[in-house]
């Protein structure tokens, strides 16, 4: 490690960081918001279902890189244009996600949801204050490996020159040059680890109500 | 007032499950549905809210028909309970008893007094308000279920088998405050039951339906024991229905009670000799309450707690002749002991006596 390289690189880093975490989280968070009413209707309807859940796993399996290349045609956008990852990250959350909402709404007890109906709550209140509070364990579950996953789908857009912590990768491979890359890794899994416990922080604050012997 | 008028669900598969139902639910009463599985019991109780809609045929809430009413607002008139309480399991306990208040636009500060005046009322002590449904056993469970019902105090309340996901010792506890707070607070109650035995107990009317959707018979507990409409009827209510009518024939003065001798523990072998009829003595404690049978000839010295035979039962003055009888039968001298309200002792009765004021009547009055 090259100490005295990374201290004049530290605005470098902090900036390819800070590109980092946004290019991670906001395809989190929009690919969550679409999720959310596509898992509905993928619970509602036994037809749905499979269609969804199978056109989400298939798109996952589209490559990365593929896929930041191909979408500037659907989009169209400059190929350097961050929104292309911002898109294609938030297609590969809503491909793992929408089966999550779904899976999350199903694991809702049948007498709490029959209870809700009958007490007369109607669709739509019945979906906001009970369905999806309690399903709120299964979603973060699910959006964790979302948040990981994003984190290190992030690093492969190096490959286009978009400025994140892979751009580290990149520079140390042509520079035959350890330290970034090390940095590179060990920010990367930081992220990842940082992500990840802020998400289940959250779990924890919403679900005041599970059993206190809840594994993480 | 809730009123069934030839309704009939069918599915299209061609399933009938309730076919043609007349049935009215009186107001302030409990009605009880009762029938093997596949009967439509559940299904015509879920028909009443509309969770199920009717195929045909109209029911009425208090002479109003539900089928033009908005389906969320007529659910909100009638308090719901079911099986296994169906709490809400990201509320607190408090929350859970409050739903409908809230859901009616009442601020959350005085749902949350209502609803802990009505834990207090089914027996909840109020530490359990902040707790979550998984830190309650069943029972406890099946209680907040029975108050969050309550909560709005609704007219109507509808049950669907809301005892029988406990065990027996609970359930007959439950049973009983149930009925203690029915008595208190009149309202008009359809419950689902496949427990003919809950049925007679709890019930002022009981409706066995028979499978195919159809209603057997209605009537009250007693007639359903004595006058069996037909034999699937008959069937139904069970074998030992003879002895279980009793269940509902007051003792009321139609059994002489004979004085019996009794002791107190500390008494000596001869007291208790000279006190015994036959070749057992009752002894009571210092209020004249029953605590056991006690044979002279066993004790060495004076009578003590390790004497005691606990085998018999008693009953009340003012109960029925099925604890009367069930006194005297479990009763190790055959005497069977008799007490009033407040547990002291009357006297004893013979099975003999018993059957003989049975056979002078045939017509007991009925107990309700």
């Amino acid at each position: 490690m090259n100490i005295e390289w990374l201290s004049r690189q530290f605005d470098n880093i902090v900036f390819l960081l800070g590109w980092h975490v946004l290019l991670a989280v906001t395809p989190l968070v929009l690919g969550l918001l679409i999720a959310l009413p596509l898992g509905w209707w993928a619970h509602r309807s036994r037809r749905i279902y499979p269609l969804l859940v199978g056109i989400a796993g298939l798109l996952y399996t589209v490559p990365s890189l593929a896929l930041f290349v191909l979408l500037p045609l659907v989009l169209g956008t400059k190929i350097l244009d961050p929104l292309n990852i911002v898109g294609a990250l938030t297609i590969y959350t809503v491909a793992l996600l929408v089966r999550v909402v779904a899976d999350a709404l199903d694991s809702v007890p049948e007498d709490t949801v029959q209870a809700a109906k009958a007490m007369g709550y109607r669709a739509y209140q019945s979906l906001l204050k009970v369905e999806l509070p309690v399903g709120v364990p299964v979603i973060s579950a699910g959006l964790r490996v979302a948040a990981v996953s994003n984190v290190s789908l992030v690093s492969v857009a190096a490959l286009l020159g978009i400025p994140q912590l892979g751009s580290l990768f990149t520079q140390g491979f042509q520079l035959r040059f350890f330290t970034p890359i090390i940095a590179g890794i060990i920010l990367c899994v930081v992220l990842a680890m940082i992500l990840d416990g802020l998400i289940i922080l959250l779990n924890r604050w919403l679900t005041p109500w599970t059993p206190k012997v809840v594994a993480s | 007032m809730i009123k069934f008028e030839n309704v009939t669900k069918a599915y299209p598969d061609g399933t009938v499950a309730v076919d043609g139902l007349y049935l009215e639910a009186p107001t302030g009463k409990l009605t009880i549905l009762v029938g093997p599985s596949g009967c439509g019991k559940t299904t015509s109780l879920r028909m009443i809210n509309r969770l199920i809609e009717p195929t045909s045929g109209t029911i009425y809430l208090d002479d109003q028909p539900t089928s033009g009413m908005d389906a969320a607002l007529l659910r909100r008139r009638i308090g719901y309970v079911i099986q296994h309480a169906g709490l809400f399991p990201h509320r607190t306990i408090v929350d859970n008893v409050a739903t409908m208040p809230v859901l009616l636009g009442e601020s959350r500060q005085k749902a949350r007094m209502t609803a802990l005046e009505l834990m207090e009322r089914v027996g909840l002590p109020a530490n359990f308000a902040k707790r979550y449904p998984w830190q309650l056993s069943g029972g406890q469970q099946q209680r907040v279920g029975v108050a969050r019902a309550l909560a709005s105090d609704p007219a109507f309340m509808l049950m669907d088998e809301p005892f029988s996901a406990v065990d027996p010792v609970v359930r007959a506890q439950l049973q009983d405050e149930f009925l203690r707070l029915q008595r208190e607070i009149g309202k008009t109650i359809i419950m689902v039951t496949h427990d003919i035995d809950e049925a007679l107990k709890l019930g002022d009317q009981v409706a066995v339906m028979r499978v195919g959707g159809k209603l057997a018979q209605m009537a009250t507990p007693s007639e359903l024991l004595t006058s069996p409409a037909d034999a699937f009827v008959a069937d139904f209510v069970g074998r030992d229905r003879g002895y279980r009518s009793l269940g509902f024939t007051n003792v009321a003065g139609t059994v002489a009670v004979s004085e019996e001798a009794v002791v107190q523990l500390g008494a000596s072998a001869a007291e208790a000799q000279a006190r015994a009829s036959g070749a057992w003595v009752l002894v009571v404690d210092g209020g004249r309450k029953p605590l056991g049978w006690a044979q002279p000839e066993l004790i060495g010295g004076e009578l003590k707690r390790e004497h005691l035979n606990l085998s018999g039962t008693s009953a009340t003055s003012t109960g029925t002749m099925r604890q009367l009888l069930d006194a005297a039968l479990s009763s190790p001298s055959r005497r069977g002991v008799v007490v009033n309200d407040s547990g002291e002792l009357i006297g004893t009765v013979t099975a003999s006596d018993i059957v003989k004021a049975i056979e002078a009547e045939p017509h007991l009055e009925t107990a309700r």
